[in-house]
């Protein structure tokens, strides 16, 4: 496996503001990479580096092999994104876009392959109306083709699935598995709402900060030891106090909806139960969470947990 | 207009014809002799070249034609272009006072102009309504020839008009006429004109002082062909 | 850079904004136009009404040449405004419209980007210039005809004949163009400071009414830095319009009064050109794109 891209101890200063902080992480040939973390968390000045948006305040990143700074030209050729918003030219319609950019991207296509291109993101029928009419779905879907019209190994989408509709939203997923499965490229997708991403990343980064919380395959960050256990209870004030006092105080997360949550190993669980129970605590839910979205915020807002308590 | 110059070469070739008075015997009948060679000439036709010069125009030299029939008809005609030529409107009120009420010639003595001998013939008008104040001719007795001209008027300075002769002094024609005239400066606000730049000192202190000229110079005559006085009628 | 030229070339001429210009340009002149058929004696009265005391001027004196160096007199000071609409957008209103970043992720070296939009800027501002050649000059000439120009300068007067003129305009249609790309150069540069494109506009204009203010009124301290403003020399077309006499006051025909004027004027248009666009490409090349 070829590792397409190689990102070591990059970051980024904006003043005296770290948005990237020592970040170094690698995708394989064949990835779907999900690039996970909070707004503001770095993601996107990530993103921008690796495509030379933003040059880094300090770091190296390789693509396809090759230093990004001296092979720009040639990187970026194998290259198709969308970052945020998928913005196009208003005045122009689809087609025109579709061809004014492929041939930015070094190429020089056909009126069929860049009404194939079309078809495939379903715009055919609109081709020539100018994208000033389009809805937020069809220019994203636009963006998506114009990413691809260059037939680029490495695809990059950053925050494909905002202001999208459910239809939308699974409309990319599904795209995303395609262009992986069907067409072997190699995809780096970033995203705050994670739930979308566990279901086809391959491998998954989670930064913070500007730093790496956890990288690694999917299965292996669902799989962990570590369990998220989510309760109803009859007494929120004193299961509190009873947690505080017991061996897992340093392991309470802040609450959500509600429901008290607690980081805690698989093999802890009934243990724990039994310890509210003979405390007087009447227990309405229990639930053990461990999917990605959980996983995610453990992480993430768990680090925030401890850091509240330990100054 | 151009008649101002036409008209003032009319008046200095044509108009002391009418002078009568007596005074000076002998001038009035010099005055004569120049007009009876003038005589000869019922009516030419000219090409000729007129050149602006004065400090503050530059205009380039512009092809003219010139029509005159006898006795007082004259007409200038540009060929295209745009000519400049100094107001006044003297010459018509000289023309017309000298053939109603006459001057009065008066001998001044002997001078030279193109290094020829002439005679200074004063004329005074009779009348004092006129805008000429006092006309001078020098005449060149030998080939009775006015050699050259001056002019005061009331309202528009002084005007010297001097004539060189060539090829047609037969006919008491003029080769080259040379009309010279106080210019008065002007000044136009830099809005209107939207430049920046002060004019060049050098510039300013070159036009300060000259004597605007208009010279025109001949380079044919066609005489007594018996012109139509239809060419004059648009004037 | 050439593929990349016809691209920004193709953006600029689909935009409708683009067409606005040459509506306003035709407008303009039209209305110069039907102003000086109907009333153009009037005008030529008012702007000779000294001089005429002391002279009668004889002849066509209206002509299309004369109404073409009214015409350029007048809308040269208001060409900008056009110009700086589609050059102060060119990066800006990509910024705005979000488009920039998709662009910068294309193979395409940053310098070339700039230079094809700089470029691009330029075409359109060279063809604005013939625009206004074609509606203020040959419209002009076809309306009114053609005859000596008649021009009254601030302490003089130039009848420039009617076969030495058709030059001078070429030389001055030319270097109204490149005083015109300069300030589609700094409406460029200052479409780098921002992400809306009426930033740019408005300051680009702002910048050249000070400066156009600066080098027209006439006080001592102003006057120390007139030669320094670009502006001063942008009106330097006029010069092509002069023409040297000899000894006898004689024109001499097809002469330049000032020539190292001439050359002077665009030397510093060109340099002010040059550091304009050569620091668009300097910032560009590190900017990070964050819109």
């Amino acid at each position: 496996m070829q590792q397409i891209v190689k990102v070591s101890g990059l970051s980024k200063q904006f003043g005296s503001f770290t948005a990237v902080d020592q970040l170094s992480f690698s995708v394989e040939e064949g990835d779907v990479y999900g690039f996970l973390g909070q707004n503001g968390a770095g993601k996107s000045t990530t993103i921008r580096m690796l495509l030379s948006l933003i040059t880094p305040t300090e770091g190296n990143m390789e693509l396809f092999g090759l230093p990004l700074q001296s092979h720009r030209k040639e990187i970026l050729q194998q290259i198709g994104a969308v970052i945020e918003k998928p913005d196009v030219y208003k005045y122009l319609s689809a087609y025109e876009n579709l061809k004014l950019f492929a041939r930015l991207s070094g190429i020089k296509p056909t009126r069929t392959v860049l009404m194939n291109q079309l078809e495939l993101v379903g715009l055919a029928d609109r081709a020539h109306d100018i994208v000033k009419t389009f809805s937020q779905g069809m220019k994203q879907r636009l963006g998506i083709g114009i990413a691809l019209v260059h037939n680029p190994q490495l695809i990059v989408l950053d925050e494909p699935t905002n202001g999208l509709d459910p239809q939308g939203i699974a409309d990319i997923r599904n795209l995303i598995l395609f262009l992986s499965r069907e067409q072997k490229k190699t995809v780096i997708v970033s995203s705050h709402l994670l739930n979308e991403i566990e279901q086809i990343a391959t491998r998954i980064l989670i930064i913070d900060k500007g730093k790496k919380l956890v990288e690694g395959t999917a299965s292996t960050l669902i799989n962990a030891e570590q369990a998220i256990l989510e309760m109803e209870v009859s007494n929120k004030e004193s299961a509190n106090r009873i947690l505080a006092s017991s061996e897992w105080s340093n392991q309470l997360l802040p609450e959500r909806e509600g429901k008290l949550l607690v980081k805690i190993k698989r093999s802890d669980i009934p243990a724990f139960n039994r310890m509210l129970a003979s405390n007087g605590v009447d227990i309405y839910s229990l639930a053990s969470r461990n999917n990605l979205e959980d996983y995610f915020l453990q992480v993430t807002a768990g680090k925030q947990y401890v850091g509240t308590f330990t100054n | 207009m151009k008649s101002t110059i036409v008209k003032l070469f009319l008046l200095t070739s044509f108009a002391f014809l009418g002078v009568v008075s007596a005074g000076a015997q002998d001038m009035n009948a010099l005055v004569m002799k120049v007009k009876a060679k003038l005589d000869k000439v019922k009516d030419y036709t000219a090409d000729g070249k007129m050149k602006t010069d004065v400090a503050f125009i530059k205009a380039p030299i512009g092809k003219v034609k010139v029509f005159f029939k006898s006795p007082d008809k004259f007409k200038l005609q540009r060929d295209g272009g745009i000519s400049v030529l100094p107001k006044g409107g003297v010459s018509i009120n000289i023309g017309s006072m000298v053939m109603q009420t006459g001057f009065v010639a008066i001998d001044a003595g002997m001078s030279t102009v193109q290094n020829l001998p002439v005679r200074v013939v004063k004329l005074l008008p009779n009348a004092d309504a006129g805008d000429i104040i006092l006309s001078t001719l020098y005449i060149d007795e030998q080939n009775l020839l006015i050699r050259k001209s001056v002019t005061t008027t009331r309202e528009n300075g002084t005007y010297e008009m001097e004539l060189i002769y060539g090829k047609y002094d037969e006919y008491g024609l003029p080769d080259k006429v040379i009309f010279s005239f106080n210019a008065k400066d002007y000044k136009l606000p830099k809005g209107i004109t939207l430049e920046f730049d002060d004019t060049d000192k050098a510039i300013k202190d070159k036009m300060k002082g000259r004597k605007g000229r208009v010279e025109i110079n001949y380079s044919s005559y066609t005489i007594n062909t018996g012109l139509s006085n239809s060419i004059f009628n648009n004037q | 850079m050439w593929e990349h030229l016809q691209i920004e070339l193709y953006k600029v001429f689909k935009r409708p904004r683009t067409y606005l210009s040459f509506a306003a340009i035709t407008a303009l002149i039209g209305v110069i136009q039907l102003g000086l058929w109907v009333d153009g004696k009037e005008y030529a009265d008012f702007v000779m009404a000294d001089f005429a005391s002391s002279f009668s001027v004889d002849g066509k004196i209206l002509n299309g040449y004369f109404i073409c160096y009214v015409i350029l007199q007048l809308l040269l000071v208001h060409v900008p405004l056009l110009i700086a609409l589609i050059a102060a957008d060119m990066i800006s209103g990509e910024a705005n419209m979000g488009t920039l970043r998709l662009l910068m992720t294309k193979p395409q070296s940053r310098t070339s980007i700039v230079l094809a939009k700089f470029l691009a800027s330029s075409i359109y501002t060279v063809l604005l210039l013939i625009w206004i050649a074609i509606m203020g000059l040959f419209l002009s000439m076809l309306i009114f005809g053609t005859d000596d120009l008649f021009l009254m300068k601030s302490s003089y007067v130039v009848i420039v004949k009617e076969s030495d003129v058709f030059w001078r305009y070429a030389g001055a249609f030319c270097f109204a163009a490149l005083a015109m790309i300069t300030v589609a150069a700094l409406g460029f540069l200052l479409s780098f400071f921002a992400e809306n494109s009426i930033g740019p506009i408005v300051a680009t204009m702002s910048v050249i009414i000070v400066s156009t203010i600066l080098s027209t009124m006439n006080i001592p301290l102003f006057n120390l830095i007139k030669p320094y403003l670009f502006t001063t020399h942008m009106i330097t077309w006029k010069e092509f319009f002069d023409f040297k006499v000899n000894d006898a006051n004689e024109a001499i025909i097809g002469s330049i009064q000032n020539p190292q004027k001439i050359v002077q004027s665009a030397s510093i248009l060109f340099i002010h050109i040059v550091l304009f666009v050569g620091t668009a490409i300097a910032l560009f090349r590190k900017k990070d794109i964050l819109s």
